[in-house]
């Protein structure tokens, strides 16, 4: 049968598949490996056992939620401390707790924030630490 | 088909989606098949039968020009034409649709009929709420799916990460609240309530309605609960879609398994789009009446196809029975003598 406009209808379906397989060429069939959150850190390594506030399968989930919760212990009801899974109580501070074991935050934080294209607004706060040389 | 059946019938059949995608994330064994098989297949179907139905449609002969007007036609000089709602150049056929593919014009002339208070007197009203909600679903939609991409490009292009900051300006909460996935949901929410609550929409419905605006409210409620609520790995899926986005598939482990029945929902509604009402994705491009000028009184469109028709013109007539009309006394054009004479002219 006689496909009327093939000129137009042959423009508009190049155009949709070069917008829907917009991925594929992109990012030209290279693979990019995953991340790998350094924790090689001279607190880490002083730990007998490495261990965070809470697992590691939920803080990679929840770590986001887990910082907005304790900020808003900290900053409305002025409560500091937090009872990890351990039972061990942390003080709840971004700054002095969490870098304190992870204080290469490019090769931690960083390395999975660009990944996911995630930008965290943490440092137009808090001050940017001093990266260990 | 009664509406609620209708619904019914829909709910169930998304609820079967829901009920393989939660199989498919909850067994590892199956990650492979729902993380990357389906996901891919559920791709070329959509874009494979997306091409199919567009040419389907291209066999479909358009003959006359069938533009919808509510403008003044180009003709006489003295005579204003309305060149967006009667458009007779080329230039002015692009502006209308560009309209109508942005801004969704004819939604905006939405009417609703109904009794007057003043008296069993029907009265005409605008109805803007349609047209509202279908702009903030498509370009929620719309920005949803864009934002969605930096799960599929290496490196994320600046755009998309201005889109997201923009998106998320609100800034409020862990992970922080994106107004786009709400409004989506919201909208989509929207469009459904009217198509049940407004009874002359609701009479017109059919499981093709329900179905997809389930599959949609599904799709944006998953992603909404893997946001705000039950937080999943990022990074872990983004190894996954960014596999299948470079051809390289990887099923990391650790993902939740929102993710799966997400990606299972997405894999359906893509493979389900070209076969569907979804289509006017590709077939508002290809609508004649908005896409053909409105030049019925400049040209004279002929039917191409027209079988040949033999006629038979009153000359003809005159000179086959010139003879016996003079003999019956009845009035000629041409005398036989004149006929004799143009006929030697020619």
């Amino acid at each position: 049968m006689k496909i009327y406009d093939l000129g137009k209808v042959t423009v508009g379906l190049v155009i949709f598949f070069l917008v829907f397989t917009f991925p594929l060429y992109y990012n030209m069939g290279k693979a990019t490996p995953p991340p790998e959150p350094n924790i090689q850190t001279e607190a880490i390594a002083a730990m007998s056992e490495p261990v965070c506030v809470e697992n590691t399968e939920y803080m990679r989930a929840n770590h986001m939620k887990l910082l907005n919760e304790w900020r808003t212990s900290v900053v409305r009801n002025s409560n500091r401390a937090y009872p990890a899974f351990t039972g061990v109580r942390y003080e709840m501070s971004l700054s002095n707790t969490c870098m304190e074991c992870h204080s290469n935050k490019e090769k931690f934080c960083d390395s999975c924030h660009n990944y996911a294209g995630v930008s965290p607004y943490c440092w137009e706060c808090h001050l940017q630490p001093k990266e260990m040389k | 088909m009664n509406f609620l059946t209708s619904v019914i019938v829909s709910l169930i059949a998304v609820g079967a989606v829901l009920v393989v995608g939660t199989i498919g994330g909850a067994v590892p064994a199956l990650h492979p098949l729902f993380g990357v098989v389906i996901p891919l297949l559920a791709l070329a179907v959509f874009i494979l039968g997306f091409i199919w139905k567009v040419l389907s449609w291209a066999k479909s002969p358009v003959p006359f020009s069938i533009a919808t007007t509510c403008g003044q036609q180009k003709s006489l000089p003295w005579i204003k034409p309305d060149k967006l709602e009667n458009p007779s150049s080329k230039w002015h056929v692009v502006g209308r649709m560009a309209l109508e593919i942005l801004t969704f014009r004819s939604l905006f002339r939405n009417t609703k009929m109904q009794l007057d208070s003043q008296g069993p007197r029907i009265a005409y009203g605008w109805e803007l709420w349609l047209w509202v909600a279908a702009l903030a679903f498509h370009y929620a939609f719309l920005t949803v799916v864009i934002r969605h991409l930096r799960f599929f490009l290496e490196p994320i292009p600046a755009p998309i990460q201005l889109l997201d900051a923009l998106d998320g300006f609100l800034q409020i909460g862990l992970p922080g609240i994106i107004i786009s996935g709400f409004v989506l949901f919201g909208a989509a929410g929207y469009l459904l309530f009217r198509r049940l609550a407004v009874s002359n929409v609701r009479y017109i419905s059919l499981p093709a309605d329900y179905f997809p605006l389930f599959l949609i409210l599904s799709i944006a409620g998953t992603g909404l609960i893997m946001r705000y609520v039950v937080h999943v790995d990022i990074v872990a899926i983004r190894e996954l879609t960014l596999g299948l986005a470079s051809l390289h598939p990887s099923v990391p482990e650790g993902i939740g398994i929102f993710f799966f029945i997400h990606l299972f929902l997405v894999s359906v509604l893509l493979a389900y789009f070209p076969f569907s009402k979804l289509m006017h994705l590709g077939g508002i491009f290809m609508s004649p009446t908005r896409n053909l000028r409105g030049n019925s009184r400049e040209f004279h469109h002929v039917n191409p196809w027209n079988p040949e028709v033999h006629l038979h013109t009153y000359e003809e007539y005159e000179d086959e029975f010139r003879d016996r009309m003079i003999e019956a006394g009845l009035p000629v054009d041409k005398m036989p003598a004149d006929a004799a004479d143009s006929a030697e002219k020619e």
